[in-house]
């Protein structure tokens, strides 16, 4: 009798738990994609919250600190970690996204302050939407520079 | 010369970590002491051998011997010699030397105690400890080796692989190849050249570090069989310590992410951070748990399956926070260390789980728990609120690989999902620690319950419509003072209940009652003071997410941005160089309230050319009622239109501040030593004798 009322209460709990869990997902989930996979998706994504993650482009960010207007282009980086590696590692395929101009490219626009981190070969993970012209309204940016590009190790001293 | 040093004993040290696993597992099988005591000296010649290695390695790091990768990727000539010397932990490769330093201090530490009662722990306690450590010394030795040089060939070109990254190893990787010396180094990311940066990972780490102590007990207690209570009373201070730098490292880093990082906050739910949390959470359960079992034997089990979760969740939470592979989803075997760690916390976690089950029936509660209001009861519905939050928190970092699995699909869960999910387990909580602390061991009703709460609880409720007349009708901050203010209320009852006792019976005065009072029970007392503060730093968690405000715009010279009652007028802007190479930009802005002038604000923008890098620092205006949070956006010198704010009313934040420092008092307060014998003697009071084992007779 004792145990009962402890193993009751105890598979209530369990089950507000899951509840609350399976909620907070269904109503918080995001996709998230690739520049390569967004654009396939088209109009049906169009106003959904998703997550795009991208190499920024450096040249083309513009800030207009009037209306706090931020806009950038991001590249197409592969989403598959297999990929990555063989091409040498993140800051590898950030560099050889940002250089290739025949990558797919995403245009974002966001408000508010530039973030630091914000800058050429940059990885970009972004929360937002797409709008009919194929515009990414962002919400949340998030930036991320890997270690810098190796190759670029300074020269030797002496000789 | 240095370096191959630094490899060399490092090396030395990974082979006498593992000779002590071996001579401590064979003397303890052949019943040798001799080996025993060879394996417990073999370990105590880790850390001096480590902390060479370490010391070579600082050499390197303050001396610019850029040849070595490590230090070429963490240092510049331009930084500081102390932020060369925190750069120890600042890169992956040297912070897992800096683990295994501390995690060899620990374990000396631990076999320089009194052994004479304990003495068929200590091979147990020898091999898990020495595991550990020569795991992160092989990682070292194998994988992340910070003493590696670049190399050059004939030609003086640096030598790269095939995919044109720079090939680093300890010996020439060809004929001919001779040591490639870079001009200057890459230098720390500016962002964590902060005093909170730098003490935060150490803390964070000697967190990580010392639950591996109560864990290395727990574990020689499941193998010998000795499944008392007394494991946990060796290790108690050692998870009280463990839980304090834990803590220490997650406020640390919090008041970093809110200085430094610019957004007007300071807990983003990134799963580095969540890394961080989730052994705190497993430690906070274990150490309620613990009381239990030591106060009425139950919760064994238990007891056990939490600890050893906080060692995987420490080891996993070594491995997120450190290879900085998190902010994609895809990124978990991005570090080649990735796979090696999955394995080891795969291959300790299922020998823990199965020698827990193993000693299963001798882990069975000494009575059973019978009223569901009764203490313990309300402590294990504490546990399972808690592992709830961890359950939650795993699953935001794990959902993506699922859905990719099943889906094909990559789905992500963003901070909303953690804030909803865990918003209701958090009032749960808050609300066990309002009734818990009055409820009686063994057995209450809700009428004995019922007739201890209510006053505080009425004036609560009190408290709670005060509010909602003068400050804000928003449902989820009334239902969240409410609790606040029935903890807090319920908390100073319980003080002032035992210390009024106190003056009566031993005619003390009120802060004597007081002192003795705190001093006879520390560990119930600090925990008190640990709930006090909890809930001040619910007040500022829950002001700074539901009450903040902000606005931005551009204004020229004399003018000003009003937000919430203050006034925030542009005076003037200055650029001038800073210390270690930085060009800081520094607006000048007056902060009034009304007409009523407060001081000034230096919002400003250091960029750093040698990075390309920005660090915006905020103006912060600390109140206890709120903060102004006053960020600099932007300012062109040619640009004629002024200069760019973002500004944040952060309501009530300084409580968390307050509450964090509070809280490391109370655990401090708890933590102090206190003498063992008292302990046992109480225990000895409370317990039947037909429930007391013969400790290792039992079975």
């Amino acid at each position: 009798m004792g145990r009962t009322k402890f193993i009751v209460g105890g598979v209530l709990i369990l089950a507000a738990v899951v509840y609350l869990i399976f909620t907070a997902t269904k109503a918080n989930a995001e996709y998230f994609m690739t520049v390569d996979e967004l654009k396939a998706k088209g109009a049906s994504i169009v106003s959904q919250d998703v997550r795009i993650s991208g190499a920024v482009v450096g040249d083309t960010i513009q800030y207009d600190a009037n209306t706090l207007t931020l806009t950038f282009d991001i590249a197409q980086v592969p989403g598959d970690q297999k990929e990555v590696d063989a091409e040498g590692g993140l800051a590898a395929v950030l560099h050889a996204a940002v250089i290739d101009p025949n990558r797919t490219r995403l245009q974002v626009t966001y408000n508010g302050p530039e973030p630091d981190l914000l800058k050429n070969e940059a990885q970009a993970i972004l929360t937002g939407h797409l709008d009919s012209n194929g515009v990414f309204h962002a919400d949340e940016l998030l930036l991320k520079c890997p270690t810098k590009y190796q190759s670029a190790v300074p020269n030797q001293v002496g000789g | 010369m240095v370096a191959d040093f630094g490899y060399g004993v490092i090396t030395v040290a990974f082979v006498v970590a593992l000779y002590s696993v071996g001579a401590a597992i064979y003397g303890e099988r052949t019943k040798s002491a001799r080996w025993v005591e060879s394996a417990r000296r073999a370990m105590l010649l880790l850390w001096p051998l480590i902390t060479l290695s370490a010391a070579s390695l600082i050499y390197l790091l303050i001396t610019n011997h850029f040849e070595v990768s490590f230090v070429y990727e963490v240092t510049s000539r331009e930084m500081p010699t102390y932020l060369k010397i925190t750069a120890w932990w600042g890169g992956q490769a040297g912070s897992l030397v800096f683990w295994s330093w501390l995690m060899s201090a620990f374990a000396s530490l631990v076999t320089l105690r009194k052994w004479d009662r304990d003495r068929e722990f200590l091979p147990w306690v020898i091999v898990v400890t020495s595991i550990t450590t020569a795991f992160f010394l092989g990682l070292v030795v194998f994988y992340e080796n910070p003493f590696a040089y670049y190399w050059s060939g004939p030609d003086h070109n640096l030598i790269v692989d095939a995919l044109g990254n720079p090939i680093i190893s300890m010996f020439a990787p060809a004929a001919g190849a001779s040591i490639y010396i870079p001009q200057d180094g890459n230098g720390l990311n500016p962002l964590l050249r902060h005093p909170g940066m730098i003490i935060h990972p150490p803390m964070l780490y000697l967190g990580f570090v010392s639950f591996v102590i109560p864990f290395a007990f727990a574990i020689a207690a499941l193998i010998t069989g000795r499944t008392d209570d007394r494991w946990i009373r060796i290790t108690r201070r050692w998870t009280l310590w463990a839980w304090l730098f834990l803590s220490c490292g997650l406020v640390l880093g919090s008041r970093w992410a809110y200085d430094v990082l610019g957004w007007g906050g300071f807990w983003g739910w990134d799963p580095v951070e969540i890394a961080a949390l989730m052994p705190w959470l497993t430690g906070t359960a274990f150490l309620h748990s613990v009381m239990i079992q030591e106060k009425r034997g139950l919760l064994k089990q238990w007891n056990m399956l939490l600890i050893i979760l906080t060692y995987s969740l420490v080891i996993f939470g070594t491995f997120l926070t450190r290879s900085g592979v998190l902010s994609s989803v895809h990124a978990f075997a991005q570090s080649a260390i990735g796979p090696v760690f999955f394995v080891f916390i795969g291959v300790t976690f299922i020998t823990s789980v199965a020698l827990l089950i193993y000693r299963w029936p001798d882990l069975r509660g000494e009575t059973e728990m019978k009223s569901m209001l009764s203490r313990e009861a309300l402590f294990l519905l504490n546990n399972l609120f808690f592992i709830s939050v961890l359950v939650v928190c795993f699953w935001g970092v794990v959902f993506p690989l699922i859905s990719q699995l099943f889906t094909g699909q990559t789905v992500t869960v963003g901070p909303p999902f953690y804030q909803t999910a865990v918003a209701p387990l958090f009032a749960a909580l808050m609300l066990l620690m309002g009734v818990a602390p009055l409820s009686a061991w063994g057995h209450s009703s809700l009428r004995t319950l019922g007739r201890a709460v209510w006053k505080s609880a009425v004036a609560a409720l009190v408290v709670t419509a005060i509010l909602f007349f003068t400050y804000t009708n928003n449902p989820i901050a009334l239902t969240g003072f409410f609790l606040v203010a029935l903890v807090l209320l319920v908390t100073f009852q319980e003080f002032w209940r035992a210390a009024s006792a106190r003056m009566r019976a031993q005619h003390e005065n009120v802060f004597s009652a007081l002192w003795r009072l705190v001093g006879r029970d520390r560990r119930r007392y600090g925990g008190y003071v640990i709930h006090i503060s909890m809930m001040l730093m619910a007040i500022g968690i829950l002001g700074i997410n539901l009450f903040q405000v902000q606005t931005q715009g551009t204004v020229p010279v004399n003018d000003s941005l009003s937000l919430s009652g203050y006034t925030v007028k542009y005076d003037s802007v200055a650029q001038f160089p800073g210390p270690d190479g930085r060009q800081v930009t520094r607006a000048v802005v007056s902060v009034y309230q009304g007409n009523n002038y407060l001081g000034d604000l230096y919002p400003r923008i250091d960029y750093y050319p040698s990075d390309q890098q920005n660090m915006t620092i905020p103006g912060e205006r600390s109140t206890l009622k709120d903060d102004l949070y006053i960020i600099l956006v932007d300012w062109q010198p040619t640009a004629a239109n002024g200069a760019t704010f973002k500004i944040f009313v952060n309501p009530l934040v300084n409580w968390l501040w307050i509450g964090a420092i509070i809280f490391l008092f109370g655990i401090i307060i708890a933590a102090w030593p206190e003498r063992e014998a008292e302990a046992v003697r109480a225990r000895a009071r409370r317990v039947p004798q037909a429930d007391r084992k013969q400790p290792g007779v039992a079975d």
